[in-house]
């Protein structure tokens, strides 16, 4: 699903510049723990997460994930987006909660990570 | 691997059409035209330029543009004798320099004209633009971008073959602040690229990567005087360790039961401190000793194997179904 079919889905807005919207992302993960984000995810996976500070931005980072949306109308502060431009990975913004964004997503054909046995 | 490669690479051109700007790619030795000049004059330029249309500019403005089809008009009913102010496109489309290459794509495929002039954020001419100059400036763009990656790639992962001994090992370390919340992940950060950079397998990187990250919040939440992360690296294997002289961990057994925390609460707010860090670890590594004494600090190795051979360890704990 690209970035652009995801945006309406969730009634969403882009929040980070130079974001290609024809990114591919394939599965999804909701969470606002980031070690679950670390321990939970594969590469190119679309986070979405109510937390808003810069370590998002890194846990994406380490974790290879490909956009993030920010969801429950939470607005990053300035410093999440600047990182997410340097390390070139699309923040994109739901007024919606997690459950409904996670839902619509599910409901339009994305799937989860899969099972992880830790 | 190969439709993996292609994947790669198509990604590349269209990060590429995000990230250059159509000043970059546009042809700037503009050959413009005045509205008086005759249809004739402009069929010759086409003709010894090998080009297929000219912007109109009267005292500096842009006005229109004339092209290989106005003059083909013109010559089909007769007209050649015209000047160009009365055949031209007026009032052109145009697209501002600083603007990036998607623009003009988007142009392209919205309009049927074949060029489009550039002007800067005052107006004036500086550029033209055709879907040719697109296709050159993302091969030479995609050309540097390759050359460059390969050759930080090669020197850098030749390195154990440039440097002769009979064992070489490149050590990185990195300084750890306690609390410093806001710079965490920058090591680790510093790390992965460092591997990546050193043709270590993506998978792989991604694994030290996540161990690295944990280990580094780890030292930021619990060490009160902060430590740091070294990574030896050899040919076939990646010792990363995360040393501080912190609290210690009384009981490791209890800190290694996944949910298991002793974060305080503002950390928990951020979204770590869950207690899945030392499990998460373990979970990545090939290979993991945790040293501690209550009020003398904690020592953390994590090995990653980066020969198959090497690895059987991992898989054999893996099926024996024990983990922390």
């Amino acid at each position: 699903m690209k970035l652009r079919e995801i945006l309406p889905l969730i009634e969403g807005e882009l929040l980070s510049g130079n974001a290609n919207l024809d990114l591919e992302v394939e599965m999804g993960c909701g969470a606002d723990l980031m070690s679950d984000v670390l321990a939970f995810t594969h590469a190119g996976t679309l986070l979405v997460t109510g937390l808003t500070n810069p370590q998002v931005v890194r846990t994406a980072e380490m974790a290879e994930i490909a956009a993030i949306v920010f969801v429950r109308g939470k607005r990053p502060p300035e410093e999440t987006i600047a990182l997410a431009e340097e390390k070139g990975i699309p923040l994109l913004f739901s007024p919606h909660t997690m459950f409904e964004v996670c839902g619509r997503l599910y409901q339009a054909g994305m799937h989860g990570c899969g099972r992880f046995d830790l | 691997m190969e439709g993996s490669r292609l994947a790669q690479e198509f990604t590349k051109v269209q990060e590429l059409i995000y990230e250059l700007k159509i000043a970059q790619v546009m042809t700037r030795d503009v050959i413009t035209v005045s509205p008086a000049t005759p249809l004739r004059e402009v069929k010759e330029i086409l003709r010894t330029r090998r080009i297929s249309g000219l912007p109109v500019v009267r005292d500096h403005e842009l006005v229109g543009i004339v092209s290989i089809e106005d003059i083909i008009k013109a010559l089909e009913s007769d007209a050649m004798d015209a000047t160009v102010g009365e055949k031209m496109t007026p009032n052109p489309v145009t697209l501002i320099a600083d603007e990036s290459v998607v623009q003009a794509v988007n142009m392209f495929s919205r309009y049927t004209y074949g060029r489009f002039p550039v002007v800067d954020r005052s107006g004036a001419l500086v550029g033209i633009i055709t879907a040719g100059d697109i296709t050159r400036g993302l091969l030479k763009a995609i050309e540097l971008d390759y050359r460059q990656d390969e050759i930080s790639r090669y020197r850098a992962s030749h390195i154990f073959e440039d440097i002769p001994s009979d064992r070489t090992t490149l050590v990185l370390r990195y300084e750890i602040k306690a609390r410093d919340f806001a710079r965490g992940g920058e090591a680790s950060s510093r790390i992965k690229k460092a591997l990546t950079r050193l043709n270590v397998p993506p998978k792989i990187v991604r694994r030290v990567a996540i161990a690295t990250y944990e280990a580094e919040m780890n030292i930021i939440i619990h060490a009160d005087v902060g430590g740091y992360l070294v990574a030896d690296i050899w040919p076939e294997r990646i010792r990363l360790r995360a040393v501080d002289t912190g609290p210690g961990i009384p009981d490791i057994e209890q800190a290694m039961q996944p949910g298991f925390s002793t974060a305080p609460a503002w950390i928990r707010e951020l979204g770590f401190g869950a207690g899945m860090g030392l499990v998460n670890i373990k979970h990545c590594a090939d290979e993991m000793i945790l040293e501690s004494q209550a009020g003398r600090g904690t020592n953390l190795e994590v090995n990653f194997y980066l020969q198959p051979d090497a690895r059987s360890g991992r898989a054999e704990e893996r099926q024996g179904g024990r983990s922390g």
